[in-house]
């Protein structure tokens, strides 16, 4: 009895220890992020004034805004989204329902899992020679954001067929046995129900690509613009335009470069104020995309 | 007057190598209830699936022989037949409850839906119509809109049949439909099979001998993918002709 009670007791401590040693892990991460926020915040807050985000960049500290980076990142994230979702939730469908499960499928699989894992330099510099030179996109908001979806890419395909995954083979069975086709099954079933998980990807995939700079800059952004692209809203017929997919931009975290490696300090206070900025996107990118699933989860439960 | 509805002959159906169902010869007659008994892994739940053509959704099975569907003989398993033209007509209900994550409403109407009925006065009839055949309808009448995951899994199931009958199907494939359901929601279904047969012919497997005694008219033993014995339910649990059947349904094995 004493032996089984030292035995038990002697498990217990090692339980504990590891809840401390785990929790210690945990604080290492957090606690970094805090105090980079923090730092941040206590430089850049001062800057978080109405004109810096309606201001263009200027020679002199405390005029200059990002006005053209966010405006900039914003275009260039729309392009990314309308690309990157819908190639990869075709690829993603195709791999799950339709691709024979041979050999071949397995090594688009793989490769596609080593795509997620290839620099984004490497992308940059694909895009240039591609986008740039071969197509002749210019070094436009067209040629950042096809970049940056062929970079999320991968990613938005892995979320697609995860969520795909999630549904029970017996909800695929239940439509094909009432008459359904399987492209009736996948339009009306297995879309509607990993809508949750894909755009949860998607959107997590953006907030990835927010904050790339080197494919870029590798693509030729420019760190220094004092005017907007074309509006995509005209007055006349057809009212809408697509002339800023040609216009040269740039985007945050580029014009956060430009500020930091300025040699005077007050600059450094904007890249602070800009890198909040970006920070607070990010975030608020993913608390939709957490909003978003928790929604769909409610809905569904197999 | 008893009519046959369908006709399996010489059936033989394979999983790549795996000789599954061997030289299966079986009437269905119309309006009767068929209960499918044997042991697990004797290929009953392969001999259901193969009336809607559930197999034809993996790769690597082979179908052999006829299932002739009466009273036109079509043959089911035809390579030249289209498998939704079959299942346009076969409706099953499976294991284990599988709605649709959407509402009541929208789960019975998916079959009429697939085949191009849209107008909302049809939907609402043929609707109403299946949840009372499944004697469901009294439970479900104020709360159509309301998602299938909030009944009970025994309504669940019977939102289920609800959803195969909304398309008139001409048989009712059923497998082990009970066996994840409690005993009062069990008595529930097999009441509502007894009920159904009058409109519709109907092909149970059941692991359970005295539900396949309780609800069936005729019987067939499948073991390790041989049909041993096939003959009226009350006579082939009272004097079974086969010495297997007699030990499989007294309980020595199986």
């Amino acid at each position: 009895m004493r032996d089984i009670k030292k035995i038990i007791a002697s498990h217990k401590r090692k339980d504990a220890l590891f809840a401390v040693l785990g929790f210690m892990a945990l604080m290492v991460g957090l606690l970094t992020l805090l105090a980079l926020m923090l730092d941040l915040a206590v430089d850049g807050v001062a800057r978080l004034k109405p004109h810096f985000f309606t201001s263009f960049p200027s020679r002199f500290a405390d005029q200059a805004g990002i006005l053209s980076a966010w405006v900039g990142t914003c275009l260039v994230m729309f392009v990314t989204a309308a690309t990157a979702l819908p190639l990869g939730v075709a690829a993603g469908v195709y791999l799950e329902e339709y691709a024979p499960k041979n050999k071949l499928t397995t090594l688009i699989e793989i490769n596609i899992t080593n795509l997620a894992g290839v620099p984004s330099i490497v992308f940059g510099l694909m895009a240039l020679g591609l986008f740039v030179y071969k197509f002749r996109l210019g070094q436009s908001v067209a040629t950042a954001g096809l970049t940056l979806a062929l970079l999320v890419l991968p990613i938005v395909i892995t979320a697609t067929r995860e969520s795909i995954r999630a549904i029970p083979q017996s909800i695929r069975e239940a439509a094909i046995a009432l008459g359904a086709t399987k492209w009736q099954t996948i339009v009306h079933h297995i879309l509607p129900y990993s809508t949750g998980g894909i755009l949860t990807g998607v959107i997590i995939s953006l907030s990835r690509a927010i904050g790339e700079s080197a494919p870029l800059i590798t693509i030729g952004a420019l760190t220094f613009i004092a005017f907007l692209p074309d509006s995509p809203v005209k007055a006349e017929l057809p009212f809408v335009s697509f002339a800023w997919l040609k216009s040269p931009f740039t985007v945050m975290p580029i014009q956060m470069f430009n500020w930091v490696s300025r040699p005077q300090a007050e600059f450094h206070l904007n890249a602070a104020a800009a890198g909040l900025v970006l920070l607070v996107m990010t975030l608020a990118m993913n608390g939709v995309a957490i909003y978003i699933r928790h929604r769909f989860r409610k809905r569904i439960k197999w | 007057m008893t009519r046959l509805k369908a006709e399996v002959k010489n059936l033989n159906f394979y999983y790549g190598d795996v000789h599954a169902l061997k030289n299966i010869n079986l009437p269905i007659l119309e309006h009767h209830v068929t209960a499918l008994i044997g042991p697990s892994g004797c290929g009953k739940s392969t001999y259901l699936r193969c009336f809607n053509r559930m197999h034809d959704l993996y790769p690597g099975k082979r179908y052999e022989g006829e299932i002739l569907l009466q009273p036109d003989g079509v043959n089911l398993i035809g390579p030249d037949v289209d498998p939704i033209e079959i299942r346009m007509r076969i409706s099953m209900v499976f294991q284990k409850p599988n709605p649709f994550p959407k509402s009541i409403y929208e789960n019975v109407a998916y079959g009429l839906r697939v085949r191009g009925v849209s107008k909302r006065s049809v939907l609402d009839d043929k609707v109403e119509k299946a949840l009372k055949d499944a004697a469901l309808w009294e439970e479900a009448k104020d709360r159509l809109d309301d998602l299938a995951f909030n009944l009970s899994g025994g309504q669940q199931q019977r939102l289920c049949i609800a959803r195969a009958l909304a398309t008139s199907p001409e048989i009712l494939l059923f497998d082990e439909p009970t066996s994840a359901l409690d005993p009062i929601a069990t008595a529930r279904i097999e009441e509502l099979v007894n009920e159904l047969k009058e409109q519709v012919t109907i092909i149970i497997v059941t692991h359970n001998m005295q539900q396949a005694g309780r609800i069936s008219d005729f019987t067939a033993f499948l073991y390790l993918g041989e049909l041993v014995e096939y003959g009226e339910t009350k006579q082939l649990f009272t004097t079974p002709k086969e010495k297997r059947t007699e030990d499989y349904i007294t309980g020595r094995f199986g």
